[in-house]
């Protein structure tokens, strides 16, 4: 890319164009190349004609007139070619359509099926990733690569082959409706959730395309929540990522290391998006005839949000908030989460009962927040050896050195201070 | 990173308290900021009153005076803002450009600092 302004440009238009012409062509792996055709032809003119005065509907125009010439071509000379007969079958019906000059609207609908294709079930994980960072993100492969830590031909061929899936699989360019709605939408959400957590976990060190990646999430998740604005568990999920990314100028402290939530200095979070996570819960609330795990994951977050001090939170709610997301999703570490917000709100006792139960779950061992919890809750009751041995355990578990620092600090600290 | 899109409208200094701004105006600015909000840029923004209305603490001499608008004084005063999230700054330029701005506006671009760990 040659222009930092065209680069600009295509940054806010590519998914959108890449939407349009999939719409005309049935196969997003043919409009992304239609559409950098036109990227392509804008890196040749704008220079010297200048960036037109509305450079979105210039880039649309020249992706589908080269869409629909390639449709006619083929159509003429009755090619067969699988990748292509596909999508010549449809095109009458599409061209008379798009002959209309395409409304705003019509553009996100095109959107929303370009977000539920490139995450689609029948792809892997990793390539829903690669694909909505790349196809909605308007992430280069190369970006792409260097936020996941991967070489760049593993990520471009990770996009190659999920392209030629969705090919071969026909998954037509629809958004769901009816009962596959919902499963789709969580394939979704949880495409958008990962990206945000992968980038919120970097650490300070890393290249900054890595944090980066919660940005892109987070702008993923707000377009998202426009198009489809009825679906409460959208919100949830934007209420979630907003709330959790007021902290992260609290989150570590000044040589990058983690500082937990508890002890977090609250001033420093952003109370712009902490207001913007809140009014996102509370809309996907008024949606919602029963709160789904990303609206339940929100409220909790919200409820530290809400405390004007660690000691202010309210734990009983927080308590009942992760009772309601066992009973639907359940899982061991919710139960862990639950366990904690027990000991704190009823008790470290109450809390160690509950902790003690999930060490029988094979599904935790290994996992070092276990021992940790527990490290915690003894401790508080004044088992200091046991609470030794237990922060030792979960630092010997975690491969996270910082995190391992900060245990055996805890170990350390419970045995020169035992009665504090 | 953030940036503010300041709008300054020409004019704007001089106008009498409680001046609305054209609802013709209002709506092809609401279709704007709904583009803005559709893209997932838009964290918040806000239109202000004329300066009239407002008030200006100066700080000569290190004590608070305060004066009651309108300011004589002033040229261009700020009529409100965008706060938008992008990748670049030509990024917040383009967006800048496509707002349905009068001829006697002008929008003024500027990064919000970082905090660091940002």
């Amino acid at each position: 890319m040659t222009s930092p302004a065209i680069e600009a440009v295509w940054r806010i238009e590519s998914a959108r164009v890449i939407a349009g012409v999939a719409r005309i062509v049935r196969d997003i792996g043919l409009a992304e190349d239609l559409a950098n055709d036109a990227l392509v032809a804008a890196l040749e003119q704008w220079p010297t004609e200048g960036i037109p005065r509305n450079p979105g509907a210039w880039l649309m125009a020249i992706a589908r007139r080269r869409a629909l010439d390639l449709l006619r071509w083929n159509k003429r000379t009755e090619r067969k070619h699988q990748e292509y007969s596909w999508a010549s079958s449809t095109v009458a019906e599409d061209y008379v359509a798009n002959l209309n000059s395409l409304m705003d609207d019509e553009i996100g609908d095109d959107l929303l099926r370009l977000i539920f294709t490139a995450c689609h079930p029948v792809l892997s994980t990793d390539a829903r990733v690669a694909l909505t960072l790349r196809l909605l993100g308007g992430l280069t492969t190369a970006e792409i690569a260097r936020a996941f830590l991967s070489p760049e031909p593993t990520i471009a061929q990770r996009i190659v082959r999920a392209k030629r899936t969705l090919a071969e699989a026909r998954v037509p360019f629809e958004a769901p409706r009816g009962a596959e709605l919902a499963a789709r939408l969580t394939s979704v959400l949880e495409i958008i959730y990962l990206i945000f957590n992968e980038g919120y976990t970097a650490s300070a060190g890393d290249d900054w395309l890595r944090p980066a990646l919660y940005e892109d999430a987070l702008r993923l998740g707000r377009i998202l929540a426009e198009l489809a604005s009825g679906e409460p568990e959208v919100h949830g999920l934007v209420a979630l990522m907003e709330i959790q990314s007021s902290r992260s100028r609290a989150r570590t402290g000044p040589s990058g290391e983690p500082i937990l939530l508890l002890e977090q200095d609250r001033g420093l979070w952003d109370q712009l998006l902490v207001r913007r996570g809140l009014a996102s819960l509370e809309r996907a609330e008024r949606l919602a005839n029963q709160r789904g795990p990303y609206t339940l994951q929100a409220a909790i977050a919200a409820c530290h949000a809400r405390a004007v001090a660690a000691d202010a939170t309210d734990w009983r709610r927080i308590v009942d908030l992760y009772s309601e997301l066992g009973e639907i999703s359940p899982s061991p570490i919710v139960e862990l989460n639950r366990a904690v917000a027990v000991g704190m709100a009823y008790g470290a006792s109450a809390g160690l009962e509950l902790v003690d139960k999930l060490c029988a779950d094979a599904r935790l061992i290994g996992y070092h927040l276990l021992p940790s919890v527990r490290g915690d809750l003894l401790a508080k009751l004044g088992r200091s050896e046991e609470a030794v041995s237990e922060f030792a355990r979960a630092a010997s578990m975690t491969r996270n050195t910082r995190e391992r620092d900060l245990l055996l600090e805890r170990a350390r600290a419970i045995t020169e201070y035992p009665n504090r | 990173m953030r940036f503010m899109m300041i709008m300054i409208p020409g004019g704007y200094e001089k106008a009498a308290p409680g001046t609305m701004p054209d609802p013709e105006r209002v709506a092809e600015m609401m279709k704007y900021n709904d583009e803005l909000r559709k893209a997932g840029v838009l964290l918040a923004l806000d239109g202000l009153h004329p300066p009239s209305a407002g008030v200006r603490v100066s700080f000569k001499g290190g004590t608070p005076a305060v004066k009651d608008g309108p300011f004589a004084e002033a040229k261009e005063v700020v009529g409100g803002y965008w706060l938008i999230q992008v990748k670049s700054k030509e990024e917040a330029v383009e967006w800048a450009k496509r707002c349905p701005a009068s001829d006697n506006e002008v929008i003024e671009v500027r990064q919000v600092h970082d905090f660091p760990g940002d």
